[in-house]
């Protein structure tokens, strides 16, 4: 039994986020960081592995850089890394994305008792996508938004989380289950776990790699490839100015009220 | 070439995804077939809703009344809860026979889960979370105007484009961007909840809906999951995403935390909104953790945002500095929260708040 985790690395947008005048995001100013919600999902992969001794492969798509961050992840207790990269793969969108990874995913081998783990979505596109449709892709069963996961035999229990309260779904292995942070608390890197990191393997997937996967469709991956383009890309316009009121009183009250009424805000 | 990229024009009309959960249709339902209403009318189509799920027929006339031409039904015991198998196979069957050329589905933790996997099925692109949609591009330009810093009026655009613009922020609202989908179809977006505008309802349209079955092609073994319970929480979960006016408390009320609440819950029922708070006020226990605004918590933006003994950390700000029109109190006539406010009042939130709910609530008289 293995664990596949799917992880990206992230721009921390927590922090200051740099836009270039062009509109786009400056990610060289800013700080890269493991995607949150995929640190709850290596987390969840580590458990099993606690519990049953499984082997636990983080599987990223990016720039070489990301091999840090799969380094990190071994650190952490994962036993293997495959780093997706290649300019062919370069301004994916989603869909793109999702049938790479796919076949990556494919080319590691898929067998009747795995798990494949993503974070629910990423900071940086908070779009959610890429796992459900890695899932589709692999023709797997799907679980998103996963709060409490368990697992015996070859039967998983969610507790899938809604707006209003959640769902328990019991689903067969193989299949793929999207974490949220509510579902546990990351782990750290332990010093003899950064040493042993070393000696673990990450192999790197590129376009020849993964190019007569037959879950590759050429024609549809990439910036060319990618179903959705962007058509424009802007910045808000800066707020204006607000305006400090006189005084903290019932005429101060009713005037702004006054003023919320006349602009229909209220 | 993919069967959807080669004869677009064969894909007609808008449709609209309406999720019901135990037979109730949600809110964001009428949002989106008001939105779509007007994407229809701009594309000059019809516009169908898609419903799913067990003796649910009884719902097509009030999703008629927002604006739908048509329902597109599909009854199955199978569709009764929610299953990503049964639903997904259950749209694209119907979608590669009716053949629409744009489909929303609303942004909640289903369509979120629905979305993408239909997406890849279909072999399309997806947009995720639009916060507005445009066809016409001179009302594209027209909201660019008002919601970018790009001088339009030096820009090439071609006015006759007829692709789904389908606007989203990123990094936190940072950034804006508009997708298209030029090669696919249908082209598809998920639309956050609360930010489209429910249109006002109509009888004779509600009346006159038109519903087409098709057939619905779904056994057990479609179906990989299975549903052992629903659960509602046992407290309602207070809804932030979807208001329109929220009055947060933060560590100013910590003198008198039960007070506090009070009065942001008797300024919050005067607007017609729900109370919210910082993160200390959610660390502190005095308010559950749903009811928190910021990076860890709900990013909001509604039409009101009122902040009441709130300092106005990065972390607070990054879940509502969008908000169309902030409103602070504080003491602290130097706390951040000032620097985004577009009203500041200077002021004991005990003693402001009450009068702020008076002044409003005769306004509000004032107007009917």
């Amino acid at each position: 039994m293995k664990v596949i985790v799917c992880v990206k690395q992230v721009p921390d947008t927590s922090g200051k986020v740099a836009v270039n005048p062009d509109g786009t995001l400056n990610r060289a100013s800013m700080q890269t960081i493991t995607n949150p919600d995929d640190m709850n999902a290596v987390e969840a992969a580590l458990k099993l592995k606690d519990e049953t001794g499984c082997k636990v492969v983080v599987v990223s798509m990016g720039p070489p850089p990301a091999m840090g961050m799969l380094r990190e992840l071994l650190a952490m207790g994962a036993d293997e890394g495959v780093l997706i990269s290649g300019r062919e793969f370069g301004g994916s969108d989603t869909y793109a994305t999702s049938q790479i990874i796919a076949a990556g995913i494919n080319h590691l081998g898929i067998e009747k008792d795995d798990i494949v783990m993503c974070g629910r979505q990423a900071i940086d596109g908070d779009t959610a996508q890429v796992g459900p449709q890695i899932a589709e892709k692999l023709h797997l069963p799907q679980v998103t938004y996963a709060a409490k996961i368990e697992k015996e035999g070859d039967t998983v229990t969610v507790q899938r989380m809604l707006e209003d309260g959640y769902m328990t779904v019991k689903v067969q292995t193989p299949c793929l289950i999207t974490c949220i942070k509510e579902l546990n608390e990351p782990r750290y890197m332990s010093v003899g776990g950064v040493y042993e990191s070393f000696k673990k393997p990450i192999a790197v997937f590129d376009f020849n790699t993964l190019k007569d996967d037959p879950l590759i469709d050429l024609t549809t991956i990439g910036l060319k490839g990618s179903p959705t383009n962007i058509f424009k890309s802007f910045t808000p316009p800066p707020k204006g100015v607000g305006q400090m009121l006189e005084g903290a009183d019932k005429a101060t009250c009713e005037g702004l009220a006054e003023t919320l009424a006349a602009k229909h805000i209220i | 070439m993919a069967y959807n990229s080669m004869d677009l024009a064969a894909f007609k009309d808008v449709w609209v995804f309406c999720e019901q959960r135990e037979g109730k249709l949600m809110p964001t339902d009428f949002e989106l077939i008001s939105e779509g209403r007007k994407l229809a009318d701009e594309l000059g189509v019809k516009l169908c809703g898609l419903l799913l799920g067990d003796n649910v027929e009884g719902l097509c006339k009030e999703l008629a009344g927002y604006g739908a031409d048509k329902i597109v039904l599909c009854e199955s015991p199978l569709l009764k809860y929610y299953t990503t198998d049964a639903y997904a196979k259950v749209i694209c069957d119907a979608i590669e026979e009716l053949k629409p050329e744009v489909f929303l589905i609303g942004a909640s933790t289903i369509g979120r889960d629905l979305g993408p996997r239909c997406a890849a099925r279909l072999h399309t692109g997806l947009c995720a979370d639009c916060t507005h949609l445009d066809v016409d591009v001179p009302k594209y330009l027209d909201f660019l105007r008002t919601s970018s810093t790009l001088d339009i009026d030096n820009m090439k655009f071609d006015m006759e484009d007829r692709n789904l613009k389908m606007t989203r922020p990123a990094f936190g609202g940072h950034l804006m961007a508009t997708i298209i989908c030029p090669r696919f179809r249908p082209a598809m977006a998920t639309v956050r909840p609360g930010v489209m505008r429910r249109a006002e309802f109509d009888r004779a349209k509600a009346d006159a809906v038109e519903i087409v079955r098709p057939e619905v092609k779904l056994t057990a073994e479609d179906v990989h999951t299975e549903v052992v319970e629903v659960v509602k929480a046992a407290k309602k979960i207070v809804d932030l995403v979807g208001a329109d006016f929220i009055v947060s408390v933060g560590r100013g009320i910590s003198k008198n935390v039960e007070q506090g609440i009070k009065l942001a819950e008797d300024l919050a029922e005067a607007l017609g909104g729900v109370v919210g708070g910082s993160r200390a006020v959610i660390d502190n226990g005095w308010l559950s953790a749903d009811h928190q605004v910021g990076q860890t918590g709900k990013t909001v933006h509604p039409k009101v945002y009122i902040a009441l003994g709130i300092s106005g950390a990065i972390q607070h700000k990054a879940g509502m500095q969008d908000s169309e029109c902030i409103i602070a109190v504080n003491t602290n006539e130097s706390a951040p929260i000032f620097e985004i406010a577009d009203y500041g009042i200077c002021g004991d939130l005990f003693k402001v708040t009450p009068m702020l709910t008076e002044a409003i609530k005769a306004q509000k008289a004032k107007k009917q």
